[in-house]
C-alpha cells in the first residue's frame, strides 16, 4: 500500500495492449472501490515513459504481435519498479498478451524467443490454430471463491500456448474451452496462473465485467474485507453468461456422445 | 483430337460462362419471386459454382471500381454511383451490401459492356479477387479492428493490401492519408491522398515499417525511429470544406480549389465517405462541384439512416455501428443531439463473437441522455454504460425498447445481425426519405 490514501490502479500501455478491451478490467476496478466511497485513482500508463512505482494494481492487457513486442521491452526496463511495488503489496491482472510478458519467455511462430518479465515460471510457444471461444473455467480454491462467484466464464483468443513451470497454481480448471494449453500434458485444461497477488490469465471479456466476485476479491488483496456492493446488472451477466456455456457445454457433450454412435 | 467450336462461338463467351450467367439469372429471379431477397448472393453462388473463373471474365470488359475499407464501404460506394449516375453514366453495383465473391459476381453480371460497376469489397477478400477484378481506380478508406474473433490483427491487412499492390505499382489508387495503415497499404501504388480529419487511431498506434511508437501531431504521424511517416496529401477534408491542389496545373489554372460540402447524410464520418467518393470522381474526370451536388441527393443508404415510423407514429432512425472505431463516429455525433437511444447488440459470428470491445468505446459521451440497451448482449452493454456513467434501461427486442423510451424521436444504433433484423422488420414503415438532416 502506498502512502498515500487514495488506491492507485495502473493501466499498462493502454496504446498497446488495449486490442480487446482489457482497459475494463481497470475501470471496473476503479468503479467498484469508487462505488463504494473509496478514494480511488486510474492511472494510463504510456509505453514511451517508464512505469509508475507507487501503484496498487497493475493492468496489463492483451494486444497484437507487434505492439507486444514492444511492450515486452518497456515492461523489462520497469522490472525493478514492479518487483519493488510488488514487494510493498501491489497487485498484478494480466491478460492475455500480458499474462505472456510477465511469464519466462514467449516463442513466436518463427521460432524467436523473447524474455518476459518473469514473475510466473511459465513458458509460451505460439503455435496455429489459434484457440478463440467461450470459455467456462472453475476458479481455483486458493481464491476462496465459493459457489457460483468461483465459476469464471470469458472470451479467448490466443494464439500462444502457456506451460507452467512445476508447482506453479493455475487460476483455474477449464471445462469448456482451451485455457493455456489445447493438448496439456497432464491431460487437465487450465487457464492461466496465480502467484503472489497476482492472476494471469487468456479470458477476454472483460474477465472483471462478467465475473463481479473475482474483481472483489482482487480488490480485496489490497484494501481487505470489502462492504457488500449491490450489483444486480453484474450478477445477472454472471448468471446468463454461465447458462450459455452451460447450453453451449450441453450442446457440445450431446455432439460428441452422436459422433461417439457413429 | 481436339474439336474447335464453330465459327459462330468463337471469341464469344465460353459456353460454360453463358450457362453460369443464365443459371445466375434465374436463381435470382427465383429469390426475389418468392419474397427471400434481393437474390444477390444466391445468384452469384450459383454462377461461381458452373464457372469459378467468372468473375475474371465478367470484369474483363468493364470499368470496374472497387471501394474498400472496414468502414464506411457501403456509403462510399453509393455516393459514387450516384455522382457517375447524375454524370448521366449507367451504372451496377452491389448497393445492397454483397460485398464478397458471389455478390461481387451478380453485380458484374449486371454491368453492360463498356459500364462502370462500382463494387464495395470486404477488405478481407481483397487480396483473393484483385487479380480477377484489375480495378480501373480502387479506393482505401481505412482499415480498424473488427470481429477479431474472424479476422485477426491490422497489421496483418494492411501487409496483405501492401503486398497486393507491391505488384501493380501501376494501380491508380484514392486513399485515406491520415491512417496509417492505409498509408503503408498503398504506398507502392499510383495513390492520389486524401487528407481526412484524424479520428479513430488505437489500432494503429505502432510504426507499419519498424513496430515503434507513431508520434500524432493532429493529422499527420512519424515514426520516433525510423522517420516514417505519413504522405503528402493532394486533397484534404477540414469540417464541410474539401481542398483540392493542382500542383501540375497548367498555366493561368487555379491551383487550389475549395468545395464545401452539405450533405443529406449524418455525421462526420460521411463527409470523409463523401470525401474519398468526390476524390475518385475527380480522378475520373468529374468536376468536383459536380460530384458534390450529387452526393447530397443521397440520403438513406441500404437501411442506413432511414427513417422509420414506430408503431406510436414517432419517428425512429436506425444505424449500424460495428467495431470501436465506428462506434466512437457514431457516439460523437449522438451526443450532440436530443434523440432518445437505444444500443442494440448480438453477438453472433457477422457481430464478431466476442463483445469485449464495448470497454474501447467512450460511451461516456452518453452521459445524461435518455438510453435503453437491448439486442442479446444487452446485459453486457448495460453493464458497460453502468461503468460509464450511462443510466439505461434493459430490453431484449430492441422495438420494445423504443416503444418505451420517451422522447420525440428515437436513434437505434445496432450491431451488424440486429441492424439486418431490424431494418427487415421496419421496412414497411419507412418514412419519406427526408433531404434535410435531422435537427
Amino acid at each position: 500500500m502506498t502512502n498515500d490514501s487514495a488506491v492507485r490502479i495502473a493501466l499498462v500501455y493502454p496504446e498497446l495492449l488495449c486490442t480487446y478491451g482489457d482497459r475494463g478490467n481497470a475501470i471496473v476496478l476503479t468503479n467498484r472501490l469508487r462505488w463504494r466511497n473509496f478514494a480511488v485513482e486510474l492511472i494510463e500508463c504510456p509505453a514511451n515513459a517508464p512505469l509508475p512505482a507507487a501503484v496498487d494494481i497493475y493492468c496489463i492487457g492483451g494486444g497484437e504481435d507487434a505492439p507486444q513486442a514492444l511492450a515486452a521491452t518497456g515492461l523489462r526496463e520497469s522490472a525493478t519498479t514492479i518487483s519493488n511495488a510488488r514487494d510493498r503489496g501491489a497487485a498484478v491482472l494480466a491478460v492475455c498478451a500480458g499474462f505472456q510478458l510477465i511469464c519466462e519467455s514467449y516463442t513466436d511462430t518463427d521460432g524467436t524467443t523473447s524474455a518476459g518479465l518473469g514473475l510466473v515460471d511459465a513458458t509460451t510457444t505460439a503455435r496455429a490454430p489459434r484457440c478463440i471461444g467461450e470459455v467456462l473455467m472453475r476458479a481455483h480454491e486458493s481464491l476462496g471463491l465459493t459457489g457460483e462467484d468461483a465459476l469464471v466464464t470469458g472470451f479467448e483468443n490466443h494464439g500462444g500456448r502457456t506451460t507452467l513451470g512445476p508447482g506453479v497454481i493455475p487460476f483455474g480448471t477449464v471445462s469448456i474451452g482451451t485455457g493455456n494449453d489445447d493438448a496439456p500434458e497432464h491431460g487437465t485444461r487450465v487457464d492461466g496462473a496465480l502467484g503472489e497477488r497476482l492472476i494471469g490469465t487468456y479470458l477476454h471479456g472483460p474477465v472483471l465485467a462478467r465475473n463481479p466476485a473475482l474483481a472483489d476479491r482482487l480488490l480485496e488483496w489490497i484494501i481487505g474485507p470489502l462492504p457488500a456492493l449491490p450489483s444486480p446488472l453484474e450478477a445477472r451477466l454472471h448468471a446468463e453468461r454461465l447458462d450459455n456455456a452451460r447450453r453451449r457445454g450441453f450442446s457440445a457433450w450431446r455432439r460428441d456422445k452422436r459422433l461417439a454412435r457413429g | 483430337m481436339t474439336s474447335t467450336p464453330p465459327e459462330r462461338f468463337r471469341g464469344r463467351r465460353a459456353l460454360r460462362s453463358r450457362v453460369a450467367l443464365t443459371a445466375g439469372r434465374a436463381a435470382g429471379w427465383a429469390s426475389r419471386a418468392t419474397g427471400r431477397g434481393a437474390g444477390a448472393q444466391v445468384s452469384g453462388r450459383v454462377m461461381l459454382r458452373i464457372d469459378p473463373t467468372l468473375i475474371r471474365s465478367l470484369a474483363t470488359d468493364k470499368r470496374v471500381l472497387v471501394i474498400s475499407a472496414t468502414n464506411g464501404k457501403t456509403t462510399t460506394t453509393r455516393l459514387l454511383r450516384a455522382i457517375l449516375e447524375a454524370q448521366g453514366e449507367p451504372v451496377a453495383s452491389n448497393d445492397t451490401g454483397a460485398n464478397l465473391a458471389s455478390g461481387i459476381a451478380s453485380a458484374l453480371a449486371r454491368t453492360a459492356p463498356s459500364s462502370f460497376c462500382v463494387l464495395e469489397v470486404d477488405e478481407r477478400a481483397l487480396p483473393r479477387i484483385y487479380n480477377a477484378l484489375r480495378p480501373e481506380l480502387l479506393v482505401l478508406g481505412n482499415l480498424s479492428r473488427d470481429q477479431l474473433d474472424r479476422f485477426g490483427e491490422v497489421h496483418t491487412m494492411a501487409n496483405a493490401w501492401r503486398a497486393m499492390l507491391d505488384t501493380h505499382p501501376g494501380q491508380v489508387v484514392i486513399a485515406n492519408a491520415t491512417d496509417p495503415s492505409i498509408a503503408w497499404a498503398a504506398a507502392p501504388a499510383n495513390t492520389t491522398w486524401v487528407q481526412l480529419p484524424p479520428g479513430w487511431r488505437d489500432d494503429a498506434t505502432t510504426c507499419p515499417q519498424c513496430g515503434a511508437l507513431l508520434h500524432f501531431d493532429g493529422p499527420s504521424y512519424t515514426c520516433v525511429t525510423c522517420a516514417w511517416h505519413n504522405p503528402d496529401a493532394t486533397i484534404a477534408l477540414d469540417e464541410h470544406i474539401l481542398t483540392l491542389h493542382h500542383p501540375t496545373a497548367p498555366e493561368g489554372a487555379p491551383r487550389h480549389q475549395q468545395i464545401p460540402l452539405t450533405l443529406s447524410l449524418p455525421g462526420r464520418w460521411n463527409l470523409e465517405n463523401a470525401a474519398l467518393a468526390i476524390a475518385a470522381a475527380t480522378q475520373l474526370g468529374i468536376r468536383p462541384a459536380h460530384a458534390a451536388a450529387a452526393a447530397q441527393t443521397v440520403g438513406a443508404v441500404s437501411g442506413r439512416y432511414t427513417q422509420y415510423s414506430l408503431a406510436d407514429g414517432r419517428p425512429a432512425r436506425v444505424m449500424l455501428a460495428k467495431n470501436p472505431a465506428g462506434w466512437s463516429e457514431v457516439l460523437e455525433y449522438l451526443r450532440d443531439g436530443d434523440a432518445a437511444i437505444v444500443l442494440t447488440i448480438n453477438a453472433r459470428a457477422a457481430d464478431g463473437k466476442d463483445p469485449s470491445w464495448l470497454w474501447d468505446v467512450p460511451y461516456e459521451l452518453l452521459a445524461g441522455k435518455t438510453v435503453a440497451a437491448a439486442g442479446e448482449r444487452a446485459l453486457d452493454v448495460a453493464v458497460r454504460l453502468r461503468h460509464a456513467g450511462v443510466e439505461c434501461t434493459v430490453f431484449e427486442d430492441p422495438l420494445d425498447a423504443a416503444h418505451h423510451l420517451p422522447g420525440r424521436r428515437i436513434e437505434i444504433v445496432a450491431s451488424y445481425t440486429q441492424f439486418h433484423a431490424l431494418t427487415r422488420r421496419l421496412h414497411r414503415s419507412i418514412i419519406a426519405p427526408s433531404a434535410e438532416e435531422i435537427s
